[in-house]
């Protein structure tokens, strides 16, 4: 069972530098190979200050800085048994190769289904850049199956 | 017959008309080497993905894909219909396991056509199933047209 008194609990923040070579190697990764995503000029152009982090890009942070897996660990949820339920991002604004964007995580619930078989705990992140302008806001739900 | 210019056209909120369905993005099947890639791009380091013995000790047959590379490439899917300038939301739930060798073709349409906070939107269907017919995350979009 995962503990209720982590419902309000505030994760480390996490800061992440976006690069260019990163958002390329991100871009490969997904098989998207458009100039937008690879090419500053060509991100220039339409209207970006560089190479734009895709839609899906900042769930990164968390995992870079290590606080995703801190959490597991105060949660007691074994990598194994963890499942992604569901995922949700709001945008505010561009985010782009030279930014450096802060994320601020909060535990907003945690609850069970199915007689405890399962448990979900829910994330909520502020993304905001170097200006302390809000970038995107970041829902997850975690799932630990038994 | 509709010109080659009008389909690059990016859509606008007069043109687009609820049903419409966006272009199906087909992606080939999923292999080891990719879930390597995503791994090292996304920052998701989880062994369960990539090291075939992790995924024994956790009781699996096989590694299988992040859910994260499959919410990125339904990400593909809106961002090649419209700019990802005009992505306002984007929410999905994972359904099951996507395993080596599916092959996910993602598909969006057209649902509602709203105002938000002040600009003209149009909320999304989104979903990417196998070639076997199973649905593995659905979920929807909200992306704010001229």
């Amino acid at each position: 069972m995962i503990d209720k008194k982590w419902i309000g609990h505030e994760l480390p923040v996490s800061v992440i530098l976006i690069e260019r070579g990163r958002l390329r190697f991100f871009a490969e990764a997904t098989g998207d190979t458009r100039a937008v995503y690879t090419d500053a000029a060509a991100a220039r152009d339409a209207g970006f200050a560089d190479l734009p982090a895709p839609p899906t890009f900042l769930f990164a942070a968390e995992l870079d800085s290590g606080a995703s897996d801190q959490l597991l660990a105060k949660l007691e949820i074994p990598i194994a048994k963890l499942l992604h339920g569901e995922q949700g991002f709001t945008y505010h604004r561009a985010v782009c190769a030279g930014d450096t964007v802060t994320v601020r995580s909060t535990i907003s619930d945690i609850y069970e289904r199915k007689n405890g078989a399962l448990e979900f705990v829910v994330k909520t992140s502020r993304a905001h850049n170097q200006h302390d302008e809000l970038v995107a806001e970041l829902r997850a739900v975690l799932v630990c199956r038994h | 017959m509709p010109s080659l210019t009008e389909h690059m056209t990016a859509p606008s909120f007069n043109s687009v008309q609820i049903g419409d369905e966006l272009p199906t993005l087909q992606l080939p099947p999923v292999n080891r080497a990719m879930l390597a890639l995503f791994a090292g791009a996304s920052g998701d380091h989880n062994p369960i993905h990539i090291d075939i013995d992790a995924a024994r000790r956790a009781g699996l047959a096989d590694v299988f894909a992040q859910g994260m590379l499959g919410m990125a490439w339904v990400a593909r899917l809106i961002t090649q219909w419209a700019p990802q300038s005009t992505l306002r939301r984007f929410e999905v739930r994972f359904l099951g396991i996507t395993h080596l060798g599916h092959a996910m073709r993602c598909a969006g349409r057209v649902v509602e056509k709203l105002e938000y906070a002040g600009e003209r939107c149009v909320r999304i269907e989104v979903q990417s199933a196998n070639q076997f017919g199973q649905s593995k995350i659905v979920g929807e979009a909200l992306v704010a047209l001229p």
